[in-house]
């Protein structure tokens, strides 16, 4: 039987390169960008991508009534949350003068602050664009075969700062040390983007996609 | 701080073909975007930048089909410039799978665009392209100002002053090209770049001189980019990328390895 990946489409932005991705590193397994319910219920795994604002992402998740599906997958099956992905899942963001989010783990949304240092007697560049290290802060079947303090690639004004602290999977320094990784269960959640990471982006990938929680 | 600098290679791209001859060993077809982004991404590139100087519209939608292949099996940041001027344009191309688009001439014109764009899709994926010469006489403290259509025509638009405008307008990050040094291979203008990255608290990307790779070293310590850009260095064969980043964290820039 080959595995039916859902990568959640909610009309915010390119998922052609997220979906590319997953299909190379699985091959014969079917993937499909959709926001259908009963696809996603059949799934056995989904991917939930995003980028944009934290406000037009969660309208966008209103619009497609993707809400419910969400909450029912993190439940129930192996789930990755890539960059928006990871932030909505929380519950507030600083974002848009505060927007209200998922709620689905605990903790807020921060921005980075502009008056950091940046090196070379210039401050810190937002958004964090690039490739910056990832800490494993803990063994997790996702890190498999990717050495620890790995670079990944960034784009994002905006970090998440989870209440407990034994959510956290990675942690990445840009002016503040933040998590960029966080996990629970079934949940595996990043805040860079495996899809555009080279090698360990693609082994990010493959891992979840035999991720067997 | 942790974020490497990034190495760009840059590849211009005529009605599908990219032009000025990529020189690799071992490659079937010089000319194929999609191989020769294939090989960029093995020796290490950070993204890569297409630059489309397709001259005739009619040719304009074979970028789209570029950006889908090289997205398709090329897992890294992409992105492309060169005849983005609508809205349409900027979705056209994220759809087909680039990550950023360049706007230049076009920001000129209306600038309003670029916030339109920014507004519409993020600031992540909007680059400016501001094509800047020096125009102080000797003697004078240096100014630089903006010119269009690859460098042809002047606007009389400060280039220091038009970065900032065009970070607050909501552009994600800054490609400049020294108009005086592109193509010279004599390195950076650093003191543009050090002017636009100290007025920006965007990411800048120098381009435009390069010729050895002390200059790539120099761009991020005197110009203060977060990235360099450079076409003829890498396709003639001159340098890999990954010699590039070996001399780069040799001289204790941190780049990714």
């Amino acid at each position: 039987m080959n595995q039916k990946i859902a990568v959640l489409d909610y009309g915010m932005g390119n998922l052609r390169s997220v979906s590319k991705a997953i299909e190379q590193v699985a091959p014969g397994a079917e993937v499909r960008v959709t926001d259908d319910h009963d696809w996603i219920r059949r799934a056995d795994r989904v991917v939930f991508p995003g980028q944009g604002a934290a406000r037009d992402c969660m309208a966008a998740i209103g619009r497609h009534h993707l809400n419910q599906a969400i909450r029912e997958a993190v439940e129930e099956k192996p789930f990755l949350g890539i960059c928006m992905g990871l932030q909505v899942l929380m519950e507030f963001s600083e974002e848009n003068e505060g927007t209200e989010l998922l709620g689905i783990l605990p903790g807020r949304v921060i921005r980075f602050s502009g008056e950091m240092p940046g090196g070379r007697g210039l401050p810190l560049k937002i958004p964090h664009m690039g490739w910056s290290r990832v800490e494993q802060a803990r063994p997790h079947p996702l890190w498999e075969g990717i050495e620890d303090g790995s670079r990944f690639y960034f784009v994002h004004s905006y970090h998440v700062a989870p209440e407990d602290e034994g959510l956290v999977a990675g942690v990445t320094e840009y002016g503040v040390r933040f998590a960029s990784a966080l996990a629970r269960d079934n949940l595996f959640a990043v805040q860079f983007h495996p899809e555009k990471s080279a090698d360990a982006g693609l082994r990010l990938l493959e891992n979840f996609v035999r991720w067997m929680p | 701080m942790g974020l490497a600098k990034r190495i760009i290679p840059c590849l211009d791209v005529d009605a599908g073909r990219v032009v000025k001859g990529v020189k690799f060993v071992e490659i079937r077809d010089a000319g194929d975007p999609v191989e020769i982004a294939r090989r960029y991404n093995q020796e290490g590139a950070d993204e890569i930048t297409f630059l489309d100087i397709t001259a005739s519209s009619d040719e304009r939608e074979t970028m789209v089909h570029v950006v889908e292949q090289v997205a398709s099996e090329v897992f890294i940041p992409l992105t492309v410039g060169g005849g983005i001027r609508t809205v349409e344009d900027v979705r056209r191309m994220l759809m087909a799978g680039a990550d950023k688009v360049a706007i230049n001439t076009a920001a000129v014109f209306n600038p309003g665009f670029v916030r339109e764009a920014a507004d519409r899709f993020g600031s992540q994926c909007i680059v400016v392209a501001i094509d800047a010469k020096r125009v102080n006489g000797e003697g004078e403290p240096p100014r630089w100002e903006i010119f269009t259509h690859g460098g042809r025509k002047a606007t009389g638009i400060d280039a220091v002053e038009w970065a900032r405008r065009m970070a607050d307008y909501g552009a994600g990050e800054i490609l400049l090209t020294s108009m005086d040094r592109d193509g010279t291979k004599i390195g950076f203008d650093n003191r543009l770049n050090r002017a636009v990255a100290e007025a920006v608290p965007i990411p800048l990307i120098a381009s435009g001189g390069v010729g050895n790779l002390q200059h790539l070293v120099e761009g991020i310590t005197e110009g203060g980019a977060d990235a360099v850009l450079a076409a003829s260095i890498f396709h003639f064969g001159e340098y890999s990328v990954g010699e590039a980043k070996r001399y780069m964290a040799e001289h204790g820039i941190e780049v990714r390895q």
